[in-house]
């Protein structure tokens, strides 16, 4: 939460509407993302329940499991499942450039969910199938422990930030507007939409309101509404598994089953496809291109590893891994936040908010100003006044950047208060060329609007960590290293 | 205030009242400032009947699919006389011992009022606690009693196991899923705190030293119906708790600020139905002040009405929220304030301009 | 000062040479209360180690600290060993290091093996490869991230953990729960995640603050360090505060001042309001509380020495930049004052601390603004007095304060408990309020 999107949120709440945060969509979205409604059984760990799944909004292809704790038809789901994800993922694979020694595939799977609890569901799917074998004396039917494998990668890549291989919908959608009730209401895709793009002629929050009714709008799952549980679903699959196999009986309660689990996922079925519509209402951030390309870059990596070595991901990461990981993560956020900032005006006002960016006319400029550089060299150091009516809490010597000049650096040499605002004095250096006068166009020029920020992706080294089998003492020495068992595939999946 | 108890009863009107247990006890210290809260549940009032009689029913529903399964995992723990449990407790606490007793405490030869149950638990409980040589049994559904606000409360927790050193544990049955190690971290601090109200109430029983401040959690293992227990070290919910309970006695100076004849009784007729006019009860909530939080939404039945009472508030945007727009109260205060429309009061110069310069740097990039 | 006390202490510090040095053990933490010695700990290993000729590295986690080292070791080394500062090519050296003869600063490591003391930054050490010391001492270990450890953990034999457990904790902008539980979670401290992995290695404690008055010792102990507690070198009577000149009138400042000198405490309490984070009322009643005690001509006494306490040896802590910023401004004309926030105060020592509550004007307490590791920062850097400015409302805050902090599976708990260590601190401070 900022200062902004607080007042945004405000705003909502005075205009019935959901308020953009965000003049540019962060994301990338694929032309033809993988879809994802899943439902759950309530009281176990994951027991899938039924889902509905596909590449465009007619025509979704529906997966049930009659009797949730059957093993076999659990794993009949995943199997079917399978076959669709497998499918989407090979279709990615379709076409690829040669960048180096590396095949760089064109296109990258995208899955999307509805809501954090969907990421989740993906998550624990992956985890409960990705230890199974197709042999031996557990098997499994073919491309369900691929498939663990796939939407296990999904998981993790949707804890990067700026990765949009897995997206949850609440989340994206809440990224780019605030509505007029709380991040808690906010998980619900009916009520978030509701503020967004509420039906003609009714406002956000009636919108909203309607959507916290479960017999108008189900649930966007994986959990189910209690009330349907005990009033639809427990009679249904009770009347599945008290009829005999074949019989008209069983094929009857099937279809009742199906009636209702689609009732149910429907509505939030055709949600998800109004969520894709809207977001892509948005101009893309000129960064959304750089960052998917690392998804697709890290999609080609792990097809290759499932190619050769293949082996599961371990449970829980080892010392290493973790800090590597971690690393990561942190290098990604700094980046994340930065770049949307510099994409996005509106991202860069809650910097600018703060006091850490300012926007601003410059005054007046220096433009072939030298001096005498630390070895003695004359350099070119340009300087420039902005004038600006931002409150600037930035301290003299500081490094800013320009979003449309991110090379040229700008440190900050004088900063004069009036009652009329601030005027800030900038030295900068780089991007002028390398003669003697700064090349055309490499300096702003007096009258230009502006903005500077101390909020830009700096490279971020982050130091080496010692291979794994050499893992230190003081984080508990090299592991044992992992050797799939029997034991990994017979794990009771109840 | 001599006549308190009289007073809440008078608040709870005719009908009878809501028993206390370990979860709601947990739950007073999920919004200690908030004093409707502290008096429906001093009063012992049915916040779920009261909140569907004003229009704003609560949706904490329970799945049967829920129920089944966190009955059948606790059967499996306890099946063939504790031997799962027996085999982890021995892993998990270290109990040396090849032979445990166990003492049934659910009931009490026919005889199932409370009073003679809990008399019965605490003698077996005493008496072994007074004698360190005595084996290592696990006590079964005991039932315990804990003041709350001066009112008895009696709690029953699935299992106290007592290890031969002399020092009783809390053991807690849950059917949430602990995959690889880790398990939803809100489940488990619910679990955490339900079982500190355990430990607080066998302490006051047995004195502090008898019983530990680690809790067994026993759930299902990864994806199975095995169980596999983890100890969880309470002391952090013990001091909550204790401090909370110690809060209720202000119960006092709440009710005396309210009229003196304020009732929240629903008046069922001779057939059960709830003759009170709604618009007459939400009258009288209107006097007990609220302190309504989203966080709300998921703990408080009566969280649909306060929502819906605080409409316009910035509380209902989140708390962090609020904070942002400065804690002013209201959004029309906060959109009038950030306009310039409103003039500010001696107080809020320093969130006047802050809103007003969120306002016109927003306003400047939005247009 | 008792003499029993300083035995104590004594003792203490031989135990923990003699338990490194010994090689018994591959690693050796030692718990450090503040102003219990531990830089003197530090140099004195240190040389006792270079003095037999072992090669030795420091790590610190911060340039300041570093060069604090540094200053300190080239001034107890023995004549014809030199100590190297390894920098980055981002490090410029300050005067007074520059100064000393006895001390080499390079970027290259290996310009600086001839060094017998090689001493650097955590960040910079993990830039190092392929080689590796017999001995290190690793400062400020508890503020230390254990991904930052596993980075170096390969360039020693054996370690020595120095570290303040009650201060405030390494922190990451990542939120993440994968690695909660697991042994060697990256972002919990380096001790903790050293002792998880080796439960074994002997944990020592310095029993002894040589900083604190006798009028902390009570309330920092039991609020920060309640299973192990701490005695102050300093007796009741060994500090005092005076004041070179009468107060005028009977202003609340300066009965603040005396409630400061007569019981090394004083709580400002201004009116009940709820403000934004920098409230400048706050700012504002540091910045005249400063000036007083500079006014007034404050004394410090500590033992048979007096001597005035400069600006210099006033700091002013607050758990903001922002709110250190707006203090900072307040006190302009004042440079040698000390204006930071508890980060980067840890560690270091003043007369006198002048703290800006971290729960003063807000409606609700966030976990960072309980966090016990930032009070006790703020609370534990004086020599004579800690004065402390809020508003009323924060024993309010306290009281209604809802817990409901998740709770992750083989997470060791950390002690003290936030809420529990504030309510201790206020409780005590309630006790020393004035009324602004």
């Amino acid at each position: 939460m900022s200062a902004v999107s607080s007042y945004a949120k405000a705003l909502a709440v005075a205009a019935g509407r959901a308020v953009p945060i965000a003049t540019r969509r962060h994301v990338y979205l694929s032309d033809r993302p993988l879809v994802f409604v899943p439902l759950a059984l309530a009281g176990e760990a994951n027991a899938p329940l039924a889902a509905m799944i596909g590449t465009s909004p007619h025509d979704p292809y529906m997966l049930l499991v009659p009797q949730p704790r059957n093993r076999d038809l659990r794993f009949g789901f995943a199997a079917s499942l399978a076959e669709v994800v497998l499918a989407y993922v090979r279709s990615c694979t379709a076409r690829f450039e040669v960048v180096g020694t590396d095949r760089l595939f064109l296109d990258a799977p995208q899955l999307l969910v509805p809501n954090a609890a969907g990421l989740g569901f993906v998550k624990l799917l992956g985890r409960s199938t990705r230890f199974r074998r197709t042999n031996g004396p557990y098997p499994v039917p073919a491309g369900v422990p691929l498939l663990g494998r796939w939407l296990t990668h999904l998981g993790e890549r949707s804890e990067h930030p700026g990765s949009s291989a897995m997206l949850a919908m609440t989340q994206t959608l809440s990224a780019h507007w605030a509505s007029g009730q709380s991040a808690v209401e906010d998980a619900n895709l009916a009520a978030l939409l509701g503020w967004i793009d509420p039906p003609e002629g009714v406002c956000g929050s009636e919108a909203a309101l309607a959507a916290e009714d479960p017999l108008v709008w189900p649930p966007a799952g994986p959990s189910t509404d209690p009330a349907f549980d005990n009033e639809v679903l427990a009679p249904a699959i009770r009347a599945y598994q008290s009829a005999t196999p074949d019989s008209p009986k069983r094929r009857r309660a099937v279809e009742t089953l199906e009636r209702e689990l689609r009732g149910q996922m429907e509505p939030t079925w055709r949600l998800m496809w109004h969520a894709i519509k809207v977001l892509r209402r948005l101009p893309a951030a000129e960064t959304v291109e750089t960052r998917w390309t690392a998804d697709r870059r890290d999609f080609s990596r792990y097809h290759d590893y499932l190619s050769t070595d293949g082996r599961p991901q371990a449970r829980r990461d080892g010392a290493v891994a973790a800090a590597r990981r971690l690393q990561s993560l942190e290098r990604e956020q700094t980046t994340f936040d930065a770049a949307r900032a510099l994409d996005d005006p509106l991202v860069m006002a809650s910097y600018r908010v703060t006091g850490e960016a300012f926007q601003g006319t410059v005054v007046s400029v220096d433009r072939n100003r030298r001096i005498l550089s630390e070895r003695g060299r004359r350099v070119t150091r340009p300087k420039v006044v902005v004038g600006t009516g931002d409150p600037v809490h930035l301290p003299v010597g500081e490094s800013l950047r320009a979003p449309q000049r991110i090379k040229q650096n700008a440190r900050i040499t004088e900063i004069a208060r009036s009652a009329d605002g601030v005027l800030v004095t900038l030295e900068l250096d780089g991007g002028m060329g390398r003669a003697a006068v700064p090349a055309p166009g490499s300096v702003p020029e007096v009258g230009d609007e502006i903005t500077y920020t101390s909020v830009y992706p700096d490279a971020i080294r982050s130091p080496d960590l010692p291979p794994t089998d050499q893992t230190p003492w003081t984080h508990g020495g090299p592991p044992r290293p992992y050797v799939p068992t029997d034991d990994d595939a017979r794990e009771a999946w109840e | 205030m001599d006549n308190l108890q009289e007073r809440l009863r008078h608040i709870r009107g005719s009908a009878a009242e809501k028993r206390h247990n370990a979860r709601t006890v947990a739950a007073l210290t999920s919004n200690p400032g908030c004093a409707r809260r502290a008096v429906l549940d001093a009063a012992g009032v049915d916040k779920d009947r009261l909140a569907r009689h004003v229009g704003f029913p609560a949706k904490f529903g329970q799945s049967q699919f829920a129920i089944t399964r966190g009955n059948a995992f606790e059967a499996q723990v306890k099946a063939n006389g504790y031997a799962e449990l027996l085999r982890l407790l021995r892993e998990t606490l270290g109990l040396e011992i090849r032979e445990v007793g166990s003492t049934n405490l659910e009931d009490v030869g026919g005889n199932t009022g409370q009073e003679v149950r809990h008399a019965r638990s605490r003698q077996k409980l005493t008496s072994a606690a007074a004698d360190p040589n005595a084996a290592a049994t696990f006590y079964d559904h005991p039932l315990l009693r804990l003041d709350v606000g001066g009112s008895r409360v009696y709690l029953e927790p699935d299992l106290v196991a007592f290890h031969h050193d002399g020092v009783f544990h809390v053991v807690e049955i849950k059917s949430f899923a602990v995959i690889d190690n880790q398990a939803d971290a809100r489940k488990v601090a619910a679990a955490a705190t339900q079982s500190a109200v355990y430990v607080l109430a066998l302490r006051r029983l047995l004195g502090d030293d008898k019983v530990a401040h680690e809790v067994v959690l026993v759930c299902p293992k990864d994806f199975s119906n095995q169980p596999v227990a983890t100890k969880v070290d309470v002391r952090k919910q013990l001091i909550v708790l204790n401090h909370q309970l110690s809060r209720l006695t202000r119960i006092e100076s709440l009710v005396e600020a309210l009229p003196p004849t304020l009732t929240l009784d629903l008046a069922p007729d001779d057939d059960g139905k709830f003759s009170r006019p709604a618009a007459e009860v939400i009258a009288a909530l209107g006097e007990i002040e609220a302190r309504y939080a989203p966080g709300c939404l998921a703990t408080c039945e009566m969280a649909f009405f306060c929502r819906q009472e605080a409409s316009g508030c910035t509380a209902t945007l989140g708390l962090s929220v609020r904070e942002e727009l400065g804690g002013v109260e209201t959004v029309a205060e906060a959109l009038g304030l950030a306009d310039g429309i409103l003039v500010e009061g001696d107080d809020q110069a320093e969130v006047a301009a802050m809103l007003r310069t969120t306002a016109r740097i927003f306003g400047s990039v939005a247009a | 000062m008792s003499l029993d006390l300083a035995a104590q202490a004594e003792r203490v510090v031989v135990e923990i040479l003699d338990d490194f040095r010994s090689g018994r053990h591959r690693g050796v933490v030692v718990d450090s209360p503040p102003g219990a010695g531990k830089s003197t700990l530090v140099v004195r290993t240190a040389v006792a180690l270079a003095s037999v000729g072992e090669r030795l590295m420091i790590v610190a986690q911060t340039n300041e600290q570093v060069d604090d080292l540094t200053t300190s070791l080239s001034a107890a080394v023995p004549a014809g060993l030199t100590i190297g500062r390894l920098a980055s090519s981002a490090y410029v050296r300050p005067a007074r290091l520059a100064a000393l003869a006895n001390v080499l600063v390079d970027k290259d490591v290996g310009n600086l093996l001839s060094c017998e003391i090689v001493i650097a930054t955590a960040a910079r050490w993990a830039y190092v490869k392929d080689r590796c010391w017999p001995w290190a001492i690793l400062d400020e270990a508890y503020q230390m991230r254990s991904d930052s450890l596993l980075a170096i953990a390969a360039r020693f034999e054996r370690a020595l953990f120095v570290g303040d457990p009650g201060q405030l904790d390494p922190f990451s902008v990542v939120e993440n729960d994968r690695w909660r539980g697991l042994n060697w979670d990256p972002m919990q401290s380096a001790v903790a995640g050293l002792l998880r992995s080796n439960p074994d290695l002997p944990v020592h404690r310095l029993p002894v603050s040589w900083r604190l008055p006798a009028s902390a010792e009570n309330v920092v102990a039991t609020a920060f360090y309640p299973y192990t507690g701490f005695r102050t070198s300093a007796e009741p009577g060994d500090r005092e505060l005076t004041f070179g000149t009468r107060a005028f009138g009977r202003s609340s400042v300066d009965a603040l001042l005396s409630e400061a000198a007569a019981t090394g405490w004083g709580f400002y309490e201004l009116p009940a309001r709820h403000t934004l984070r920098t409230d400048a009322e706050a700012v504002c009643a540091v910045a005249d509380v400063v000036r007083r005690f500079l006014d007034r001509g404050a004394i410090a006494r500590s033992g048979n020495d007096s001597r005035p306490i400069t600006a210099q040896r006033i700091a002013v802590g607050t758990a903001h930049r922002a709110q250190a910023a707006a203090a900072r401004q307040a006190l302009f004309d004042l440079p040698e004052v000390t204006v930071d926030t508890a980060n980067r105060l840890q560690g270091r020592e003043y007369d006198l601390t002048i703290v800006l509550h971290p729960l003063s004007g807000r409606r609700d307490a966030t976990a960072f603004h309980l966090e016990a590791g930032r009070l006790c920062v703020l609370t534990s850097r004086h020599r004579q007095a800690c004065v402390v400015v809020g508003r009323v409302g924060i024993r309010e805050l306290l009281d209604a304060h809802p817990s409901s902090e998740p709770v992750h599976l083989h997470e060791p708990v950390k002690f003290p408990d936030g809420w529990a260590a504030n309510q201790t601190v206020m409780n005590h401070l309630y006790a020393h309020r004035i009324a602004a």
